[in-house]
């Protein structure tokens, strides 16, 4: 391993809006890497047959669990709103600093509305049965 | 003033001829990601409940089914491309990297297989 600093510097910078969200589109991304298991888990759950799925389910259904749903549908609509206004970005659009602030407070406004709309649905379902 | 080297004017083969086919592959996933995970939100939050009975009714479906390993096929890909690059951003030192990578590489495929296999399986009925 060289010597000499390697970039990314992360504790260089200032915290602006730039960077806010850039390491939040990245530490969402792997927050939902990190649900990939969870649903294979599932997946493999239901494969297995219904005995095999009871047993899941109720691991799957335990009080921590709503807790990181509730964390993967934050990174879920964070990571597909901050996605999108990246693949505008891909087209050659909105790169300007006003516009790129703007497309910021943007994406924060519409992940957090989002989250909660998807956050209530998935309470409300959870309500009318396991 | 150019900043290729001699050999590497010779060769006139680039870098590794990779790099805007990481960049290509993790937007064409992105992509196609974006109306396969709100379909799958939607269909899971609209299913009446989430018994062994109604999932494997739903994932039974063929259109439920292909979605689903797409879904995963697609997720696993773009999560291997993301979380290969923020490895390689984090982790200095060759050896350790490149352990990581590995380690990374293969639980991705490992869970792509085992999702398209559960599918697979309960599609065609092997799930009772």
């Amino acid at each position: 391993m060289p010597t000499r600093p390697l970039s990314p510097h992360l504790s260089v910078y200032k915290f602006k809006y730039t960077l806010t969200t850039s390491i939040l589109n990245r530490v969402s991304g792997l927050g939902l890497s990190l649900g990939l298991p969870l649903l294979v888990y599932w997946l493999m759950a239901v494969a297995g047959g219904a005995r095999t799925h009871a047993r899941a389910a109720r691991l799957l259904s335990l009080p921590l669990m709503k807790l990181i749903y509730l964390g993967l549908i934050v990174c879920f609509c964070y990571h597909l709103s901050a996605g999108i206004r990246h693949l505008v970005w891909d087209t050659g659009r909105g790169l300007e600093r006003a516009q790129a602030q703007r497309s910021a407070w943007l994406v924060g406004a519409v992940s957090v509305a989002l989250s909660a709309i998807v956050a209530y649905c998935a309470w409300q379902a959870g309500a009318r049965g396991p | 003033m150019s900043l290729r080297s001699p050999l590497g004017r010779v060769l006139g083969t680039g870098a590794a001829r990779q790099g805007v086919h990481h960049w290509w592959v993790q937007r064409l996933t992105s992509l196609a990601l974006v109306p396969l995970s709100i379909w799958f939100l939607v269909s899971l939050l609209a299913l009446p409940a989430l018994d062994h009975a109604t999932v494997t009714a739903w994932m039974g479906q063929s259109w439920s089914a292909l979605l689903l390993m797409l879904l995963v096929l697609v997720a696993t890909w773009h999560s291997q491309l993301g979380v290969r690059v923020v490895v390689e951003d984090y982790v200095h030192g060759a050896g350790l990297k490149t352990l990581i990578l590995v380690s990374v590489t293969f639980a991705h495929v490992l869970l792509a297989a085992a999702g398209v296999f559960a599918v697979l399986k309960v599609a065609l009925g092997g799930a009772v």
